[in-house]
């Protein structure tokens, strides 16, 4: 600890006066003076060329010493900049993840306060809210059906038989290497054979290094298939020998979840023993609808694409909880709680906790909602948030009646049977742990149709599980909710020493965090995070890693960055790149803000001179954004610095639209708005489409938007969001496809060539023809 | 402009400061490794020796030193750098004097054996990986030399 870099301890010097070009008495040599440690010279007897050889050497030092001065200062601006990017790109992404609550607050908020105008409307919101339950009940009996799939015989991908040997799974990894597609019904068959293998499996499942004599375990892999063979090639393949645990967040965000899952399940078919997966919160349907994998699967696999994530979604609830190596070293995604309960762990149906989004303010405002039913539940003192632990699912419509698209019965054959057992047999209606007493609010919600209750873990059970997967470690004391995610929590050094003492067990490892290293040891290397996705904001961004534990249980550690190309940048081009990466988004983020920043900046400019000062800025963009981030010291790169400390904020924000925009007179704030929000209405639109066709109809747009438009406070006339879907629906079948309409609202250039752009009232800039603009939140 | 008032003046150092600690402070509980303050105050936009930031380190340090520095701790010190225009940083041309010093023959460049020999036992010198890195993006693989008027230009610009 605390240890300088070392460097030569020389004894000081008073500054020599002998001649330098260092010092040639003007400014310049004010400022190119430099505190040298140099020993005095010697007397000098051997006469004016000794004295000029060591008056050289002398320069030469000085001149070294310059030059090492100016370059160790290049080099900690060039750190600062990669960590500022860092941090650009995690509060992006936390904001993201912010975004996700929400979304859940707006659903929250219609189901609440929204009152169908007509029961068109109502049956609209009921339809959109049931249907997917239903659906999922008939589709799951006949999801494996994959015998009457046919393969074509121009088909030249991979092919799997079952039982599965070791050679089709390494085929398998060769074959998504070049970029081979697994088809579908190889794809279904495959996880029909990996379900009916996970049902036997315990939650807890127990490794031990007397078999094998090495293990494996990998962090978040999150759909980066270079960083699977990378392990792969690097590591060995799995073997008996060799044994794997991979620690959750396989899938979402990159683009080949398909293909690691495919790989990650063959190899768990063929090596039972060997090869273990920990679910992940990323393994959860309800995450994937907006972080990517439904998008992937639907992409590749299209029609059959419903049936492959209804079974995913059954596969992903029957996945192991945690590893437990030796009895020793314990594996799980995220982290504990201060009260954790492994026993309970091992016990739950963990097949019924299908999802484990939880959001914290939504809940709260249900429960207290519930006019009465129960009162918010006290947890035990340590979480801010009582709700924390609630029901399982985004929403439900509790006293409306009705069932949330989550809450659906937990296998297909329990569709239709009232009064199933619950988790502890007796029904699952009690939560007897709770000292609140109250009872989950989704319990209560009567079905408006007269179909059964949905199956409910008990609270306890079910907040054990959160926390394993979406707890995060910190280095201050104590145990305190996690609101930045939602759920779980942020769990201190005494936490983690009180689990390790209660089940005898010599440290946690977890993932579910990226880290700039692939690894890192916290709590005094009792808790180790590892994250095998490498360069995973950016190429360049952070290594991946993975580690190995033998009989000792000593973890070994390795690193690696699955990219050729970045081991030949310099560290500088490296970080240029990054940067690069991460100031688009800011201006991305920036530019969506633009109504809200000239707000604010005019709040600094009572004199209305149309400057306000840099400092000014900083503090103004903080307070629209929301993103932590250190203004000032991005500020180079975000604004063309003016020489007296001001910046003209119009034309700055001006410049900002250029940069986004091809053409200006894609300047509605329509547009804005949208553009803000397109990452909550990408996963409005995939939970409207609910039979994920990819199409929904120019009337489901039409409600969705209204309903969406009334949460977010934007006033928008109904003929104008029937104009912005006429003017989508480009090929006037009455359908749009998802992805076309967000190409639309990207930046590109609105087809006034068409013709029907010119009637929709976006076009025209702020003459607020039948829309008007978005109030300020 | 009028020239701000000196309170202004140590109220923008002060959130200048701030920024730029909260970027290394990673547990957000306003403190950072020693081993980062280096890093921080060059950010600052000031150049220090090796042996003036050691001076700086203690004059920051606890008592006891634990490997971390407060914030608290730091803000009055660097505010008076700032203020006093400590550790300007080196312009251009006396960087390039600096090279050719090195160079007295005048070749325009120098050999990466050199260039190693003076960055590594002169001065205040690098580590391996200092060198390594320098070495990675000074030296131009065919002739293995660092033309120094062309590498300061490149790096000057990348500087912002």
């Amino acid at each position: 600890m605390g240890t300088l870099k070392a460097h030569r301890a020389v004894t000081s010097m008073e500054k020599s006066s002998s001649p330098s070009p260092f010092r040639d008495g003007n400014t310049e040599a004010q400022e190119g003076k430099i505190h040298e440690r140099c020993p005095s010279p010697p007397p000098s007897p051997g006469g004016p060329s000794l004295l000029a050889r060591i008056s050289t050497h002398f320069t030469a030092f000085k001149a070294a010493a310059l030059i090492q001065r100016w370059y160790r200062r290049y080099m900690a601006r060039l750190e600062t900049r990669r960590r500022c990017t860092w941090r650009i790109f995690q509060s992006i992404e936390y904001a993201g993840q912010q975004d996700q609550v929400k979304l859940h607050d707006f659903f929250s908020y219609l189901v609440d306060h929204f009152t169908p105008n007509s029961n068109h409307e109502r049956d609209f919101l009921n339809c959109k809210f049931t249907t997917e339950r239903f659906l999922q009940d008939s589709e799951m009996e006949k999801g494996s059906d994959y015998e009457s799939i046919e393969v074509p015989d121009n088909y030249t991908g991979p092919r799997l038989s079952f039982p599965l040997l070791p050679d089709h799974a390494t085929a398998l990894v060769e074959a998504f290497r070049l970029k081979q597609q697994l088809h579908a019904r190889y794809v279904l068959n495959l996880l029909h054979e990996t379900r009916k293998h996970l049902v036997q499996l315990p939650n807890i499942n127990r490794v031990s290094t007397c078999y094998s004599e090495e293990i494996t375990v990998c962090g978040d892999l999150h759909g980066q298939l270079d960083d699977l063979i990378f392990i792969f090639h690097k590591n060995g393949l799995p073997s008996p020998e060799r044994a794997y645990v991979f620690n959750g967040d396989f899938v979402d965000r990159g683009k080949e979840s398909v293909e690691i899952l495919m790989i990650l399940f063959a190899f768990m078919l063929v090596y039972p023993k060997e090869f273990r997966l920990n679910r992940g919160n990323h393994e959860d349907h309800m995450v994937n609808l907006r972080y990517g994998l439904t998008k992937e699967v639907m992409h590749k696999y299209k029609t059959h694409g419903k049936k492959i994530l209804k079974i995913l979604q059954d596969v992903f609830c029957w996945l192991h909880l945690a590893t437990l190596v030796d009895e020793k070293v314990l594996i799980l995604h995220g982290g504990v709680s201060d009260m954790p309960d492994l026993e309970l762990l091992a016990k739950l149906d963990r097949h019924k906790v299908l999802t484990t989004e939880v959001v914290v303010s939504t809940l709260g405002r249900k429960t207290r909602r519930q006019k009465g039913k129960q009162p918010a539940k006290e947890k035990a003192a340590r979480v801010p948030a009582p709700e924390l632990a609630l029901r399982p699912g985004r929403l439900h419509l509790g006293s409306r009646g009705g069932t949330g698209p989550a809450a659906p019965p937990a296998s297909p054959a329990a569709a239709a049977r009232p009064g199933d057992p619950g988790l502890d047999g007796a029904g699952s209606r009690q939560a007897p742990q709770e000292p609140g007493g109250g009872e989950p609010p989704a319990l209560h919600a009567r079905s408006r149709l007269g179909s059964p209750e949905p199956l409910q873990p008990t609270q306890e059970a079910w907040k054990q599980v959160v926390d394993i997967l979406w707890s995060d470690p910190m280095a201050q004391e104590g145990c305190k909710a996690n609101t930045v995610r939602g759920g779980g929590c942020y769990f201190g050094p005494s936490v983690t020493e009180q689990l390790l003492q209660k089940y005898n067990l010599q440290f946690l490892i977890r993932s579910h965090e990226r880290k700039p290293e692939g690894y890192e040891f916290c709590h005094r290397r009792k808790v180790l995070t590892i994250f095998s996705a490498s360069n995973y904001y950016e190429v360049g961004s952070n290594r991946g890693a993975y580690v190995k534990l033998g009989p000792a249980l000593t973890p070994y550690i390795v690193q690696y960055q699955a990219n050729k190309e970045t081991h030949r940048l310099t560290m500088r081009q490296r970080i240029s790149r990054v940067e690069e990466s991460a100031l688009r988004s800011l201006w991305e983020k920036l530019f969506a803000s633009s109504l809200d920043l000239l707000g604010e900046f005019k709040k600094h400019d009572a004199d209305k001179t149309g400057l306000i000062t840099l400092s000014a800025w900083a503090e103004a963009v903080e307070s629209v954004l929301h993103l932590g981030l250190p203004w000032r010291m991005l500020k180079p790169q975000l604004v063309n610095s003016s020489t007296d400390n001001t910046l003209e904020y119009k034309s700055w924000l001006e410049d900002l639209a250029k940069e986004q925009l091809s053409r200006e007179n894609i300047q509605s704030s329509l547009l804005e708005t949208l553009y803000r929000n397109r990452p909550n209405l990408e996963a409005i639109f995939r939970i409207t489409d609910s039979d994920h066709s990819g199409f929904i109809s120019l009337d489901e747009f039409r409600q969705t938007w209204k309903l969406f438009s009334s949460h977010m406070n934007i006033d928008i006339t109904d003929d104008c969001i029937c104009d912005l879907a006429r003017s989508i629906d480009l090929n006037r079948d009455g359908h749009i496809d998802i992805n076309e309409f967000l190409e639309a609202f990207r930046i590109v250039e609105q087809s006034s060539t068409e013709g029907d752009t010119s009637d929709c009232p976006q076009a025209t800039n702020t003459d607020n023809s039948g829309c008007s603009k978005p109030s300020k939140r | 402009m009028v020239s701000p008032l000196p309170e202004l003046v140590i109220a923008e150092f002060h959130k200048k400061i701030k920024d730029a600690f909260e970027v290394f402070d990673h547990e957000a509980n306003n403190t950072v490794d020693v081993r980062e303050i280096g890093t921080i105050i060059r950010s600052l936009g000031c150049c220090p020796s090796e042996g003036e930031l050691h001076d700086l380190i203690v004059e920051v340090e606890e008592e006891e030193p634990t490997g971390y520095i407060r914030f608290e701790k730091f803000l009055p010190v660097m505010t008076k750098v700032l203020l006093e225009k400590r550790y300007r940083p080196i312009p251009e041309d006396i960087l390039l004097r600096a090279f050719e010093v090195l160079d007295p023959s005048k070749r325009g460049f120098l050999t990466k054996e050199e260039l190693i020999k003076y960055m590594t036992e002169e001065g205040e010198p690098f580590s391996q990986e200092e060198m390594e890195e320098m070495l990675s993006a000074a030296i131009d693989p065919e002739s293995n030399s660092i033309r120094y008027k062309d590498y300061i230009a490149m790096m000057v610009v990348d500087d912002g």
